[in-house]
């Protein structure tokens, strides 16, 4: 089998060069996907019959809590492989994909204090499994943000930060599945189901088109961050120091 | 295992020779419970109600402060680079340390507990199920600090957010912990979140000497 490609792709200049390459087409698709996303979930999609419009905070409450989720374990794997093959650029990935999922965990949590008021009577409630470990995915973020902060040496900051990315991931399975092992006020999962989405077409197509468009605007930043951070990494390197001296960033 | 057995005995041996440390968490463990009636109600209604959660942050809390000294003494006077070069897998001497740390600190904290505990008007039948609870968390508490403190013992500016490393991951175990004592004080069967904190501790034997000492190694370079 060629692996070529796939060496080429962990070269930080060449990964440079494909991150830059790509990046405007990725905001375009996804601005297209969340405006398209947006028009359907809060035009044509039908009101529901017990939440009225008030459901329609789904449509940025699951994208952002999936998003917090899926960009933990984008950070755990790349730290894992950059711990495991030594691979500086999975270290990079891993540094740039923390702070977006912070992020994306912090607007989860907003949103779905927003939508928890009118329809639970409550921002917040403490004997709700999920909400709880949702907010520890961002103590974890917040952890992991930390060591680094005091680890001076980047080397050894990206491999004692993947031990704890790694060994947090146990949180995510916990968070999957707490609405099934604890039945509280968080209502069960619809989409994932053996029988088949809960949720009517009308309703769901938007919803997946907005779950698309915020993973890839969640691509797209990481991108951006990833380009930054390369260059902050090469910068002995002759080729950052040639592209810098350019002007070409 | 001879190798466990001699890392397990020297550390215990170099621990009781310094008392004072020895007792730190423990008193730490006693000022924190006995703070709570002063910030909330000395009345004993209000201390029965929130006596579990006192007993299990107090004991939280006080795993985390006896982190520190569990590998920053070897690491400082080269004892643990040591350890590392031993023909011992790594694993082997983490588990022993964690489990000297956790006979130093986390045993005498089950101990001395059910005393808080009755100080906090518990019926008296409900300690056995908070005695066993305590056995079944507080090694699991012990194995999360060791990842956390191997984690911060290679940093100058570490110690303090060990805290900040090692708390979200110990959800669970307080979660279950609670629930079994709360079970047990209603009179319930307290079984099954027992059997979950057993299912916790299981785990973190199995794979946090791993983690440990992954972290243990890049701290040392």
């Amino acid at each position: 089998m060629n692996l070529r490609w796939f060496h080429k792709l962990a070269s930080p200049p060449h990964f440079y060069q494909l991150a830059s390459a790509l990046g405007p087409w990725l905001g375009c698709l996804s601005i297209a996907l969340i405006v398209a996303g947006t028009y359907g979930g809060l035009v044509l999609a039908p009101p529901d019959y017990l939440q009225g419009d008030g459901f329609r905070m789904i449509y940025v409450h699951v994208p952002s809590a999936y998003l917090g989720m899926m960009a933990y374990v984008v950070m755990a794997m790349a730290a894992a492989i950059g711990f495991i093959w030594r691979i500086k650029l999975a270290h990079a990935v891993a540094v740039s994909a923390a702070p977006l999922g912070a992020s994306f965990t912090f607007l989860g949590l907003v949103t779905g204090a927003i939508w928890g008021k009118p329809m639970w009577g409550t921002f917040w409630q403490w004997s709700d499994a999920r909400l709880v470990f949702f907010l520890v995915l961002f103590f974890l973020y917040m952890g992991y943000l930390a060591l680094r902060g005091v680890t001076e040496d980047r080397d050894k900051a990206d491999r004692l930060s993947a031990v704890l990315a790694v060994v947090g991931v146990i949180n995510i399975p916990i968070i999957h599945y707490s609405v099934e092992w604890w039945t509280t006020l968080h209502q069960g999962p619809t989409i994932t189901r053996l029988d088949g989405p809960s949720i009517t077409m009308d309703m769901l197509v938007p919803l997946l088109v907005m779950i698309a468009g915020f993973s890839v605007f969640f691509v797209w930043l990481l991108f951006v961050r990833l380009r930054g951070e390369i260059l902050v990494r090469e910068q002995k390197s002759r080729w950052a120091q040639e592209f810098v001296q350019r002007g070409r960033v | 295992m001879k190798g466990f057995i001699q890392v397990l005995t020297r550390d215990l041996k170099v621990a009781l020779r310094r008392w004072s440390e020895l007792c730190n968490p423990l008193i730490f463990f006693l000022m924190v419970a006995s703070l709570f009636p002063l910030a909330i109600s000395p009345e004993a209604p209000d201390l029965k109600r929130v006596g579990t959660g006192v007993l299990w942050i107090s004991a939280l809390l006080a795993s985390l402060l006896a982190l520190d000294g569990l590998f920053r003494d070897d690491a400082e006077d080269g004892s643990m680079e040591q350890l590392v070069l031993s023909p011992v897998p790594l694993t082997i001497v983490i588990a022993a340390k964690i489990l000297a740390h956790w006979l130093i600190t986390g045993l005498p904290l089950v101990v001395i507990a059910p005393v808080v505990a009755l100080s906090y008007y518990m019926p008296l039948d409900t300690l056995t199920t908070l005695i066993l609870a305590l056995i079944l968390a507080t090694p699991t508490l012990s194995v999360l600090g060791a990842i956390g403190a191997a984690l911060t013992v290679g940093l100058r500016r570490g110690g303090p957010i060990v805290g900040l490393l090692v708390l979200p991951l110990t959800g669970p175990v307080l979660i279950f912990g609670t629930r079994a004592t709360d079970l047990a004080v209603q009179g319930e069967l307290a079984a099954g979140p027992l059997y979950l904190l057993g299912a916790l501790l299981a785990l973190a034997i199995a794979l946090g000497p791993l983690a440990t000492s992954a972290a243990v190694r890049v701290s040392l370079e």
